[in-house]
Parts: C-alpha cells; structure tokens; sequence
C-alpha cells in the first residue's frame, strides 16, 4: 500500500496538536510549544509539496484518492483525493501556516499551548475540507473548521472579540445548514435512483438530477459558499471577525478560509447543478461586481488597516467568483490563480499590518504617516505586497485579474467592462492608504519604531518570494490546474447544454 | 540577446536596490550609469544588425519564454526589434544615458541611501520603458505600460516628505490606470476579435479585412487602446496628471515625463498602425483629441509660472501634435516628431533643472531674470532648444512639426491644420516668454522683509541633508542664489548633457529632411515598414499626403514648400510677438492681463479641469461611499438586520440559556448533535 499522503496531511496536524496537550508546564515551555507547533506545520508544508512534486499534471482525475467505508449503512465514505484545482489550494495552506504560526511569536502570550493547538486542528480541518471527495466528510471537516476559528477569534482576539465571534459562527451556520439539507437532499436522491445512499462526489457528479432541485440545491450550496466567500450583501462578518482576529487568525481567515466559499462552488455547486448554475451564473456574477466595487469603495473610506484590507478582500473575492461565473477556461483558471493570489498577497498585507500594530499598538491609519524614512525596509516590503494587491504585471495578482477579466470578457463584455472598473478602484484605496501610512513627515510617535526584525524576514521574504515567482512563472501554477479545469468545465457543459448555445 | 537590453538596467536596478545604501554615491551612480550606458552600446549594436537586413526583413525576433497559458490564450514574453523600437531603444537609452550623468550631478546632495534609491528608480523604469517598446505583444507592452507607470510614481513622489509630491505620484498612477481599464478591454477585445494578442498576427489579421466604414469592432478596440494612450501621453481628458508630475526631480522630468514614457501612447498607436488605419472612425478622434489638446495646453502654458509646469504643459501640447499627426495617418511624421521633442524637450527640461540648480530650488519665473550672463551654458543651450521647439528653421523641430503640419494639411484636415498652426503660434509665444523671463531682463531681488516661501517649508527631522520638504527641489541646501551672490552654471555632468542634447536639437532633424528640400525623408522610409504588413495588400488608404507618381510629387513638393513658409512666419511672428510684450514692454503684458482678467485667471487656473472633477467625481465618490455604502448600507442597513435577528434570537435562547452551560464547547457539541439528529430523521423516517 502506497503511503497515505493525504491522510497524513490531514492527520499531523492533529497528531502536532495531541503532542503539544502532553506537554506540562505551559508557562515554562512556551518556546518549546512554540517550536513543536511551527516545525510540524513545516513537516507538513514539505509535505504538500511533496505531494505537488508527485502530483501528475497531466491528469485532470483525482490522484491519491484513499477511500474507506465509515458509515457503510448511510453510504459515508472516509474518501479524500485531490487535484489540479485542490492540489495548490492544499500547497497554500501548507505555505500559510507556519507563516501565521510566526506572526504570533509576540503578540500571543496568553495560553499558548491552546493557540498552537487550535492553529494545526485549523489546518487539519482546512485539508479535510479541501481534500474530501466525499460530501458527508466535506461537511464534517466545513463545520469543524468553524469551531478552531471560533476560538482563535473569541479567545486571542482584540476587545470586540466575542460580537465577532459569534458573528462569525452564525453568519456561517446559518449558511451551511442549508448546504447540509442539500447534502442530504442529494443522498437521499441516489437512493431514490436506485444507487442506495451515497455521499460519494463522483457518484453524485453522475446523477441526473431534476431541473427543480437543482435550482433549490444550488441555492443552498452557493448561499453557504456566498456566506463564505463573503459575497455581497453576506459579507459584513468578514470586517468584524478581521479586526478582531489576532494577526495569525486574520492570515489564515483571508489566506484560506475565504477560497473555501469560491472551492465550493467551483467544486460543488457548479458541476453537481449544472442546470441551475446556467441559469444563476448571471446573477452571481451581479452580486460579484456589486462586491468587486463596493467592497473597493467601502473599503477606501476606511479609517482602520485591517478593516480596509477586510474590504479589499470582498473586492478580490469579487473577482474569483466573477471568473466562476464565466464558467470558461480563462475565467476558472484566472479565478483558481486569483484565489492562490489572494492568499499570499493578502496574507502578506495582513502580516504586515500585523507587525505594524504590534509596533504601535494601533491600526488606524491616521496614527501613522512618514513610515519610510523610519522602517525603510518593512516599506519596501509593504510596497511590493501592496503592488502585487493592486494587480500590477509581473507580480502575482495581475496574472489572474487578467485571466478572469478575459474569461468575463470572452462570456459577457459587460461583465468585464465594470469588473475592470475595480483596476482602477484598486489603485484609488491601496495607495492613498499607502501614501497615509508611508509617506508625508513622521510623528515624534512613530519616529522610534524598529525597523524589520530577523523573525519578521523570515516571514515576509516567503511571501515576496511568492508573489514574484508567481507573476512571472504562473505556468509552474497553471500548468496541474489545467485538465481538471477543463474536466469541470466539460462537465458542467455537458449537464447544461443551453448555456453553450447561449454563448 | 535583445532580452540583454532590457535586463540590464534591471540588474542595475536590482544592485542599487539591494545594496545602494552600503555602496556610496560614486558607486551607485557608476553602476546606473554603466547599465544603462552598456544597454545603449547593445541596442546601437543590435540596430546596426538591423539595418543590415534588407528593409523588408527588417525584425528580429527573441522568444525569452512562455509568460502565460490558459486554455488558447497563450503570452509569450517575446521581444522584436523592428525599426519602430530601434529609433525607440535608441532614444530611451541614448538620451536616458546621458539624463542619467546629468543626475549625478543635479541629485549629489542627496544622501547616500536617497541617492542609490533615486538611481535604482531611474535604470528600472528604462528596464520598463524598453520591454514597452520592445515587447512583441500586448501583454508583454503592458508589463511595460505598468511599469513605467510604477516607476513614475515612484520618482514623482521621491521626496516623499512632502505632501505635494506623493499626492502627485498618487494622481499619476490613478488617471494612466483609468487609462489603462481602456487599454485592457481593447486587449480584450483584440483577444476575442482576433484570437491573438501578437502584434504581428493581429496587423496580418487586420490587413485582410478591408477598412471599417462604420463603427466597428476594430474602431471599438482602437478607441479604447486610445483610451489608454490618452492616460499615458497626458492627452484630453486625463492630461491632468502630466503637470502636477514636476513634483519630481527634474531629470526625472526630462526622461519619463517628456522623451519617453509620455511618448508610449504614441508608440502603441504606431505599433498598432495596421489596425489604427482600418478604424476610420477612430482616427478622426485620435486627430481632434491630439489638436484639440495641442491649443488647449498651449494656451494654459502661456500663463503658468512655474519654470516646470510652463515646460509640462508645452509637453501635453507637443504630445497632442504627435497625437494629431497619428490622427491623420501620418505615422511616420508623428514617430519622428516623437524623436526630435525627446530631445529638445528633455534639454529643456534639463535647462530648467540646472536654472533651478543654480537657484537653490527656485522654479518661479517672477523671481528670475537676468540669468544669460551668469549661466552661460544654460542659457545657450536652453535657447537652441526652446528655436528647436517653436519651428524655427533649420532645427530639429522645423522639420517634424512641418512634417505634420503639412501631412494634415495635405490629407484635407484644413480645420485641425489651422488649429496646429495657431498651437505653433502659442508655442513660440509662451517659450520665449519663458526664456525672456527667465534669462534676460534684471536679476530679480525680492523685497526687504520678504520671506521665502522655504523659509516656512518645515523642517524633516533626521534627514538632514536632504532636501526639507517644500523647498529646494534639486537638493542643494546651502543657500547660493541670492542677490548678489555669484551663480554656479551647471557643473561638468550637467552641461557635458547638455550640450550633447543641444546638438542633438539642431542635427536630429536631418535624417528626416523632407524631399522637398532635398532630402530623402530618411527616418520615415525607414520607419515605413513598422506601419505596414509586408506581402499584404494594402487595403488601407495610402498614408495622406504621400508622394506618388512624379508629376503630384512635384505640386505635392510645392505646396509642401508653401506650407513650410507659412509655419515659419508664424513660428518667427510668435518670437516676435514674446520680444514685443517680454522683453521690449513686460509692462505691457501685465496690462493686458488686467485688461482681460477674466480669460487671464481662468488660463493660470489651468481652465479649472482639476477642480471640476474633484467636485464631480473624486468627492462625490468619496462621500456616497462614506456616508452611503458604509455607513449607510453595510453599518446601518445590513448589520442592522443582522444584529436585530441575532437579538431576536437572543432573547429567545435567554429563555433557554439555563439549558445550557453557556460554554462553547457545549455549543460545539450541539453542533454535532444537531446533524446526528437531522441525518437520524431522514434515515427513520
């Protein structure tokens, strides 16, 4: 029997976290915590590029699949898989981990062994969810993820932690309680069929289901994904739960819990709901520009960092689905790419904001000013993570703001032509922010803050690492995701033929 | 090795970037100055192979890698040297190199780490201006686009202490990026249209379909192209960045806000000429926008004074002449004007630097004069470029400008003719008044008690050195310039490019020496084969105005002749008329302004475009999303309606809470119950 890679992602983690609960004597091992936590989290990042390095690119099916029975009676299969659209989606969480696991090196003194421990059953949770090819598995892990993040808010946030928190939680369960009633719905239809229950994800792709249901199962999945993603008008947890997470919790939120919503969609309800996902694409994809401008210009006017990059995020996101919607190769990829993007460039912002208010204790833009002449080198770093936020070429986000645009533009020139409108709005919000935190003269206040630490390099040059090589290397990231990509895409024609003479 | 071009700047980029701070001055300024010396020595050697092809092959062609794949949409970060981008490399590094020397000087009070960033900015954005020009693709051209963008904002707003100046780089870059969401649907569209985003297969596309006669789809991709150029070359309505950019030091002034980066729209307009000649429609826009601004911003310019902003707005009116010239066809002639005004734009740029060098950050014009005595160099130089500028014959610029003027003429735009006649008018007006005022005349000697607007400048802290902000804009915080001081002229760097430019002024004209006088219009025959599809039957229109046979050459050569005379009575009669009111009776133009105040304040007030969109768009925006979308919608409307549920609900569990532990853990596991319990429903039931 091969090795179980992908179990093993799922399971180090837990294993990182019950080894962290047997070690005594919190107060006097904190480093000793600290370092268990951060080398598991790396043991599992070289992991998932192991599995990358092993991954083939040329298929578009899913590799590595493990499948057993658990609940054999309900047709419940533990079944885990990936590919070329989960595959840098796993990469990326890896990636992040570690990453928000340092960015707490500080900040977070307060029981510290249950912060470690909630960061890696975190990332467990978040492979379950992009690994499983099971919907009764993918709604366990779904919920289960929550539950870590309830707690990285509510215990290890800022003062309004707990309106946050539960805001948070309910926002998304009142999402997923419908997606669960769907799950189920689907089950209880291959049963119906003749098939006996399953939950299974490639036997549900297979079946035919009535135009009626498709239109109210869509609607349950994509309005937890919608929650989630945070579409417009779902998104006004998103702000609260970021400026009250710690920096760590804000990196992991923005880095990979928000692409669930848009990997839910692309991996569920496009391709289970063909007929309904035609017949709604449009309007997502109104309620995607709604979010592309709005959340720019709300996100302008904002007098909080971690607010205005909150509000940035519902404009990226904006843009992902808006490349679901266009349901052809560039949109998806674009939308795929973005989504990878959008996890290192806006984790970056977060990071940084991070070290800025662990500095200053303060996260009002109007608290800084003239940061260049006194942290030249966090500037810089700033710079770069804001420039690869505003889409410019050659760094990261350009190469899937296009891809999505031409995707929009090829479906509906509409579309793009307002989506495109959100270029120019990034470049309105993110450098006036910029100019207020950076340039002009600096304040007796600010005169004094350190410049980057070697913890804090350690960090950042990761992240700029990647939003370089991603810019002008996206094939190395383009390249696995294209068959399954083109899989989906035939899938989703194949179940909603009136969409291709539409187009 | 094209791709050599280019890289290395970006090297050089690249050391000053990382280790500038560490290097010192002598070091940082050697390496920007040898990478962009050496790309310039690469691009003569690659042009020299260039020309050695025969005039029909004349491309050569570097696939560096495949950039981005989706689906059938294929980038290839492809460069090609044909003979557009090699008079376009030429002058990037050519004129870039000697802007750079000039830098050395003109930014050596400067600290150490402030002086390698300056230079760093300065090789990426030739790193840029070069993959613009040479990219053989859209995409490719707009890494560039952007880039030079980038690298605009960042030299705009070097002195980032001052307020003024990164409000500047900010309004850089969101006006060309309101230009660019044009420039990126046309991408699109060409896309679609086309299949294709290489330039070359989307001319050789565009070559088989005759011309559009109405609105069409290539007339839609071209007018938003033209969008994008309208941001980048400053034209109407997003010119309005262009003048505020003097923020940034002057050398800066001189490379990418008049010889280069502005000229990019005009580059992809010659790029894309197969295309452009088939929208009709949309060079008709193209010829009125670039007229229509030639006047507008000449009259503005005639008014300012601001030493910069006087040359700013001279450089969105010469654009606007290149923009008139692509208008009517003329590729030829709008490219070669484009050649010519980099050089006697970027002297005279680099004449004001070393005027406002010697004055210790002076720029106002008021508080001037007298100056030809004591900057001699500067003031020779300056005044071959501003004779280059107005047309007056025998320049650099009498042969370009005539060039357009009489292509316009010729293809029957009497109208836009007229109109880029009055602009060479205004030109020569509002140039000599700048070198009357600036060099001729007294000293000016400000009033006992007058304070200096610097002297209020406050002061940074911990920067000492370098320039405080509001004042001193050329880093020189010792105080010369003062009456009765002896003024430094430019020192060897500064005056070494300023007299290489000043000869480029006057000689630079003659590789495009029109037929008429003899000449062989060099340049444009060279340039041909760049606007055109080799093998395809022209379906375009011959270009306006060209020669055919031999008996319309002769009447062609005839009118060509008249019209020249024309263009230099007026550009003589415009020095004639600045003699008259600013050197012979400046009292008389200060009547005449009294006399027509009204038109007097709205020219200096630039026609009050900058206040009318911050009224209309910039604070409208900013208050409905304020007000509007976040407070209103997303505070009040939505979370409104969410915390009111959530209290519902919470007085509800109040009831229930005694149920419960309150723990979240409890929470957690009712969680899992809750889907036991449903699961357990459908399966019983």
């Amino acid at each position: 029997m091969p090795f179980p890679i992908l179990t093993s992602l799922v399971a180090v983690p837990v294993a990182g976290a019950l080894l962290l609960f047997f070690v005594r004597d919190e107060e006097q091992n904190e480093g000793l915590i600290r370092n268990i936590a951060l080398v598991v989290s790396l043991l599992v990042f070289g992991e998932t590029i192991l599995l990358w390095s092993r991954f083939d690119p040329g298929s578009a099916e899913f590799q590595f699949v493990e499948r057993y029975g658990w609940i054999p009676a309900f047709g419940i299969d533990y079944a885990i898989g990936v590919d070329g659209i989960s595959l840098l989606l796993v990469v990326l969480t890896g990636f992040l981990t570690p990453i928000a696991l340092l960015s707490s090196w500080e900040s977070v003194h307060k029981k510290t062994r249950a912060f470690c421990m909630v960061m890696l059953l975190l990332e467990s949770a978040m492979f379950g969810v992009f690994l499983s090819i099971d919907l009764f598995l993918f709604y366990v892990f779904w919920d289960a993820m929550l539950i870590p993040m309830y707690f990285l808010i509510g215990i290890w946030g800022y003062d309004r932690r707990i309106y946050a928190a539960v805001k948070f939680i309910l926002y998304t369960m009142a999402g997923s309680v419908l997606m669960l009633l769907a799950i189920l719905g689907l089950a209880v239809l291959h049963n119906q069929v003749g098939g006996g229950y399953s939950f299974d994800l490639l036997a549900l792709y297979e079946l035919e289901i009535p135009a009626h249901l498709q239109f109210w199962f869509f609607l349950a999945f994509a309005l937890a994904f919608a929650v989630k993603v945070p579409l417009f008008p779902f998104h006004t947890w998103l702000p609260d739960a970021h400026v009250e997470a710690p920096t760590a919790g804000s990196i992991i939120l923005a880095g990979v819990l928000l692409k669930m919503g848009t990997y839910g969609l692309v991996r569920f309800a496009f391709p289970l709901f063909p007929l309904a996902a035609a017949y709604f694409a449009p309007y997502l994809a109104l309620l995607a520009l709604i979010g592309i401008i709005y959340g720019a210009l709300v996100a302008m006017v904002q007098p909080d960092l971690k607010k205005l990059v909150a509000y940035s995020s519902v404009s990226h996101l904006g843009f992902v689905v808006l490349g679901i919607a266009a349901m052809n190769t560039q949109g998806v990829q674009g939308a795929v790419y973005q989504m990878l993007n959008h996890g290192v460039s806006t984790g970056g912002l977060f990071l940084i904001v991070g070290m800025l208010s662990d500095r200053r204790h303060t996260r009002q833009i109007a608290d800084f000013g003239g940061l260049k002449a006194v942290t030249p080198r966090l500037v810089a770093a700033f710079l770069i993570v804001t420039l690869s936020s505003i889409g410019l070429p050659g760094l990261n986000g350009f190469v899937g703001e296009f891809l999505i645009l031409l995707g929009a533009f090829a479906w509906d020139p509409r579309y793009a032509a307002f989506a495109t409108s959100g270029v120019i709005l990034s470049a309105v919000y993110m450098l006036w922010m910029f100019q207020r935190v950076n340039y002009g003269p600096v304040s007796a206040t600010n005169a004094a803050l350190a410049d980057l630490r070697p913890r804090e390099w350690v960090m950042l040059v990761p992240i700029i690492a990647m939003v370089i090589l991603m810019g002008v290397l996206p094939n190395l990231f383009l390249r696995p995701m294209g068959p399954s990509i083109e899989r989906l895409l035939e899938q989703v024609r194949r179940g909603a033929p009136i969409e291709v003479q539409a187009n | 090795m094209l791709v050599l071009i280019p890289l290395l700047p970006l090297l050089g980029f690249l050391l000053n970037a990382s280790f500038g701070r560490r290097l010192g001055k002598s070091a940082s300024g050697a390496i920007a100055v040898g990478a962009i010396a050496l790309s310039f020595a690469l691009s003569v050697g690659a042009v020299y192979r260039l020309v050695q092809l025969p005039p029909d092959a004349r491309a050569i062609v570097q696939h560096v890698f495949t950039w981005i794949t989706s689906g059938e949409f294929e980038a290839g970060f492809t460069l090609r040297l044909d003979p557009l981008s090699a008079l376009m490399i030429l002058v990037i590094t050519g004129i870039g190199s000697l802007i750079h020397v000039y830098s050395t000087a003109y930014m050596h009070e400067e600290r150490d780490a402030e002086y390698a960033r300056y230079f760093s900015y300065l090789n990426l954005f030739a790193a840029f201006m070069l993959v613009l020009v040479l990219g053989a693709n859209f995409v490719v051209m707009f890494v560039g686009w952007e880039g030079v963008g980038l690298c605009s904002y960042l030299l705009i707003g070097f002195w980032y202490q001052k307020k003024s100046a990164s409000d500047a780089g900010n309004k850089a870059f969101i006006v060309n990026r309101i230009g660019d969401f044009g420039f990126l649907l046309g991408v699109f569209l060409v896309f679609v249209q086309f299949g294709t985003i290489d330039f070359q297969e989307v001319a050789r596309a565009a070559a088989s379909l005759s011309p559009e006669t109405t609105f069409g789809a290539m007339s839609l991709i071209t007018l938003l192209l033209f969008v994008g150029a309208t941001g980048k070359s400053a034209q109407i309505p997003l010119f309005v960045w262009l003048p505020d950019a003097m923020e940034g030091p002057t050398p800066v002034s001189a490379l990418i806000h008049a010889a280069t980066m502005v000229t990019a729209g005009v580059y992809m307009i010659g790029r894309n000429a197969v295309l452009f000649s088939h929208a009709p429609e949309t060079l008709a826009i193209v010829a009125i926008v670039g007229a229509a601004t030639a006047f507008f911003a000449g009259t503005i310019g005639l008014v300012q004074n601001d030493i910069k902003r006087v040359l700013a707005y001279s450089t969105v009116s010469q654009l606007g002449y290149m923009f008139l010239a692509m208008g009517v066809g003329a590729f030829g002639a709008g490219v070669f004007h484009l050649y010519t005004h980099a050089f006697f734009k970027a002297l005279l740029f680099l004449g004001s630097g070393a005027v406002i060098h010697a004055l210790a950050g002076e720029q106002d014009l008021r508080r001037m004069g007298g100056l030809r005595r004591e900057l001699p160099i500067t003031y020779w130089t300056f005044l071959i470029g501003a004779l280059a500028i107005a047309g007056v014959p025998l320049l650099s610029g009498f042969f370009s400008k005539d060039e357009i003027l009489f292509r316009t003429y010729a293809s029957g735009h009497t109208v836009l003719w007229v109109v880029g006649l009055l602009t060479s008018l205004l030109t020569a007006v509002y140039m000599f008044r700048l070198v009357f005022l600036a060099f001729h005349g007294e000293r000016y000697v400000p009033a006992v008690g007058h304070r200096h607007a610097e002297d209020e400048a406050p002061v940074v802290p911990g920067d000492h050195g370098a320039p405080a902000a509001g004042m001193d804009r050329s880093g020189h915080p010792h105080g010369h310039g003062r009456p009765g001081e002896r003024l430094h002229d430019a020192p060897a760097p500064m005056a070494l490019a300023l007299i290489a430019l000043a000869a480029g002024s006057i000689l630079a004209g003659y590789v495009g020496l029109p037929h008429a006088l003899g000449g062989s219009a060099m340049l444009e025959t060279f340039l041909e084969p760049s606007f055109t599809i080799a093998g395809a039957q022209d379906s375009g229109e011959p270009a306006a105005g060209e020669p055919g046979d031999s008996h319309a050459a002769e009447s062609g050569q005839a009118l060509e002749l008249g019209l020249m005379g024309v263009s230099t009575a007026v550009a003589l009669g415009g020095i004639a008329i600045a003699v008259f009111f600013f050197l012979r009776n400046r009292d008389l133009s200060g009547r005449v302004a009294e006399r027509f105040s009204g038109l007097h304040t709205v020219l200096q007030n630039k026609y009050y475009v900058d206040e009318i969109y911050d009224a209309t768009i910039v604070q409208p925006l900013h208050i409905v999303s304020e007000q509007g979308l976040w407070k209103g919608i997303d505070v009040r409307a939505i979370d409104g309606a969410v915390n009111g549920v959530a209290q519902a609900v919470g007085g509800l569990s109040e009831r229930l809470r005694r149920l419960q532990t309150g723990s979240v853990r409890a929470y957690a596991a009712s969680l899992f119950l809750g889907v036991v319990l449903i699961l357990g429903y459908y399966v019983w039931r």
